[in-house]
């Protein structure tokens, strides 16, 4: 019988400190066994549970993009035990990886359509997953226009610069780079907070649909904001974060109403989350 | 399907010679109470009880149990690589286990063997165990099993039945695997017609006994956001200790933690039973608890089992009815009552 609470082994290839303050760092694993890369195979919007042996798993969001092969990556923020663990690792060093979990973003249901990509602060991992994919020349067709929001506290914590600087350049996506102050008088792009932004930016609800990733006040002031412009609920959707253990519906912990946001999502549209209990 | 008859005398000596072909855990008293333990040379078993204060859970779900085992040694190519804890899932049986107890793993079953995913630990072992039930000839004044699809002489989940008629026994076996546990007991005669004929009756005096009624039959068409809006769950809740008392006697409860532990350089991953009922369940690392008020746990223990439960899996309740919470909760918290709160509920107007 399979094990599924057993993580594959996985090397830590590169570590990448993102932001001023040190507290979010990028990780890229190989897996230790080849052979275990396919069997990893991930949609973007899927979570893994990072092991660490003698200190625990914790879940995080699939940063890299299955377009993206040999490796597979995770941002991390340092809050507590395993993060801080994991933050104090080297390169070389073993660990697991579990997964992947979860639920994905609806990308059949985008494909033909406007994608609006709304991301605060660190919830920007699994966006950056979405954006990579769309981008590939074998995806970027099956899209119509590709507007990303992102916003940080202040450049120094905007995460994957180089990429953002490159995805600027492009004529085949809109960006919208923003932060909520900045004393850099060079600094290009916005300040503003993204709901604010995003109320300037973005003009209609025409045939798009919203993706919307943020600390839970990015995510309630977007919501006024989304209406406005006529998204139903059924194309606005989010990603929802809950203390999780086992990942795949069993050990209990996560739920909302009857569903678990570990298996059932955690992705999930506001319409769906309007029938669930709020918590 | 055999049925076997004992002399009281018999059927200890069956017992005996049963430990052979498999690991027994019976009920011996233990204090004031009664527990679930292996049958071993020594070992009195004692079948005059009420019910075990814990539930027999522990038996196919123990409330710690290793997963996997590795070693931190830098030295060691294989370092920080979990293996598998080695197990053994020898044939094992749960000798005069409640028939609400059994019912219980057939509600839990739903959980830990879904279509997506099996727990290989609890899989593994509830096959490799045989549930003998003991009917209750007197159940207890908060038992409720009639209620959520039991009885006191329900087969429901059970591979044998035992009828307790005094001076006898009689075994009946209601699986092929509860036959083959039977067969290998070596004293015994097969049942004749009058033994079966009182069987019967013992089975419907008993239920007649059980006078709760408690409704659910309104659970599964109320609105859940509304029944979680109630205005009752701050008084339901008052009381509470939150000492989790009554998850961990519950034999429905299945909710678990995974956690690592390190002496030197070996280091285990385990999983404990855990409970909704604790604060640090559901707290996040950034400090925010969408549970932090102890009403909001009390309400997400009855919700699971009494809507939840009932709309994800259409199997009725997450419930047998064993009365444990009732009878052992400190603050005297009952679920019946809450039970038909939520089942009465209407609309509150706003
Ligand atoms: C689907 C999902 C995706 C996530 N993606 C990311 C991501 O891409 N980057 C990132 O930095 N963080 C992410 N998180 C949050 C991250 O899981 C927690 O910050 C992390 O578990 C804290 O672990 P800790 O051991 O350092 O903290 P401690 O406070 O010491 O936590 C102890 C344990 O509690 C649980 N826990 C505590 N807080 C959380 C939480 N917020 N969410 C889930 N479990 C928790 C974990 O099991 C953890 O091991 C995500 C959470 C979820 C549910
Ligand atoms: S046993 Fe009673 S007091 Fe203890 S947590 Fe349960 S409901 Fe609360
Ligand atoms: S994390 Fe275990 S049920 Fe979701």
């Amino acid at each position: 019988m399979k094990n599924p609470y057993l993580p594959y082994p996985v090397r830590i290839d590169e570590i990448i400190t993102e932001t001023e303050d040190r507290n979010l760092k990028t990780f890229k694993f190989v897996f230790v066994n080849p052979e275990d890369e396919e069997k990893f195979s991930y949609t973007p919007g899927q979570f893994a549970e990072l092991s660490v042996a003698g200190k625990g798993e914790i879940p995080i969001g699939i940063a890299s993009s299955p377009t993206e092969k040999g490796f597979v990556k995770f941002t991390v923020n340092k809050v507590g035990l395993v993060t801080s663990h994991l933050h104090n690792m080297k390169e070389g060093d073993v660990m697991g990886i579990r997964g992947p979990m979860g639920n994905w973003y609806p990308w059949e249901e985008m494909e033909g359509r406007n994608v609006v990509i709304i991301g605060g602060g660190f919830a920007f991992t699994t966006l950056r997953s979405g954006i990579v994919y769309m981008l590939h020349p074998d995806n970027r067709p099956k899209f119509k226009d590709i507007i990303v929001v992102y916003g940080a506290r202040n450049p120094g914590m905007l995460l994957y610069k180089d990429e953002l600087a490159e995805w600027e350049k492009r004529d085949d996506m809109e960006m919208h780079i923003t932060v909520d102050g900045t004393d850099d008088p060079d600094w290009k792009y916005n300040v503003g907070f993204v709901p604010a932004i995003t109320e300037e930016k973005i003009t209609s609800a025409d045939d798009a649909v919203a993706i919307v990733c943020g600390p839970p006040i990015v995510i309630k002031l977007m919501q006024p904001v989304l209406e406005k412009l006529k998204f139903p609920p059924e194309r606005i959707i989010l990603s929802l974060e809950k203390c999780m253990k086992c990942g795949i519906g069993i050990c209990g912990r996560c739920n909302l109403g009857e569903q678990y946001v570990c298996k059932d999502g955690p992705v999930f549209s506001m319409a769906q989350l309007k029938e669930l209990p709020p918590e | 399907m055999s049925n076997k008859m004992f002399s009281k005398e018999e059927w200890g000596t069956a017992l005996e010679g049963l430990r052979d072909s498999c690991r027994i855990f019976v009920p011996v008293k233990d204090g004031d109470f009664h527990s679930f333990v292996p049958f071993e040379n020594g070992t009195v078993p004692d079948f005059d009880l009420k019910n075990s204060r814990l539930s027999p859970k522990s038996v196919v779900y123990p409330q710690s149990e290793r997963m996997f085992e590795y070693n931190l040694d830098p030295d060691d190519p294989e370092a920080n690589v979990l293996k598998e804890a080695p197990k053994e899932y020898l044939p094992q049986a749960i000798v005069g286990i409640r028939p609400c107890d059994a019912h219980a793993f057939q509600i839990v079953k739903l959980n830990f063997d879904n279509p997506e995913y099996s727990d290989p630990y609890w899989v593994r072992r509830f096959e490799s165990t045989v549930l003998v039930g003991l009917g209750c000839n007197e159940p207890c004044s908060t038992c409720f099993c009639t209620s959520v699809g039991g009885g006191p002489f329900s087969e429901k989940g059970l591979d044998a039945l035992l009828f307790d008629l005094g001076e006898r026994v009689l075994a009946k076996g209601l699986t092929e695997k509860g036959d083959e546990f039977l067969e290998n007991a070596e004293v015994g005669k097969e049942a004749d017609e009058s033994i079966l004929k009182e069987a019967e009756g013992l089975g419907s005096s008993a239920s007649d006994k059980i006078t709760t009624d408690i409704p659910t039959d309104r659970l599964k068409e109320k609105v859940v956001n509304e029944l979680f809006g109630a205005s009752f769950w701050e008084d339901v809740a008052f009381a509470c200790l939150n000492c989790g008392t009554c998850t961990y006697l519950c034999p429905t409860c299945w909710c678990f933690d995974i956690q690592d532990e390190v002496m030197g350089k070996q280091g285990d991953r385990i999983r404990n039973w855990d409970s909704c009922m604790f604060p640090l369940f559901t707290l996040e690392g950034s400090g925010h608890n969408p549970r932090s008020n102890k009403f909001q746990r009390v309400r997400q223990r009855f919700m699971h089992k009494l809507k939840y439960y009932v709309d994800k899996y259409d199997n009725g309740v997450q419930c047998s009815g064993c009365g444990r919470c009732v009878r052992y909760c400190p603050v005297n918290i009952d679920i019946r009552q809450v039970a038909e709160l939520m089942n009465e509920y209407e609309t509150e107007s706003a």
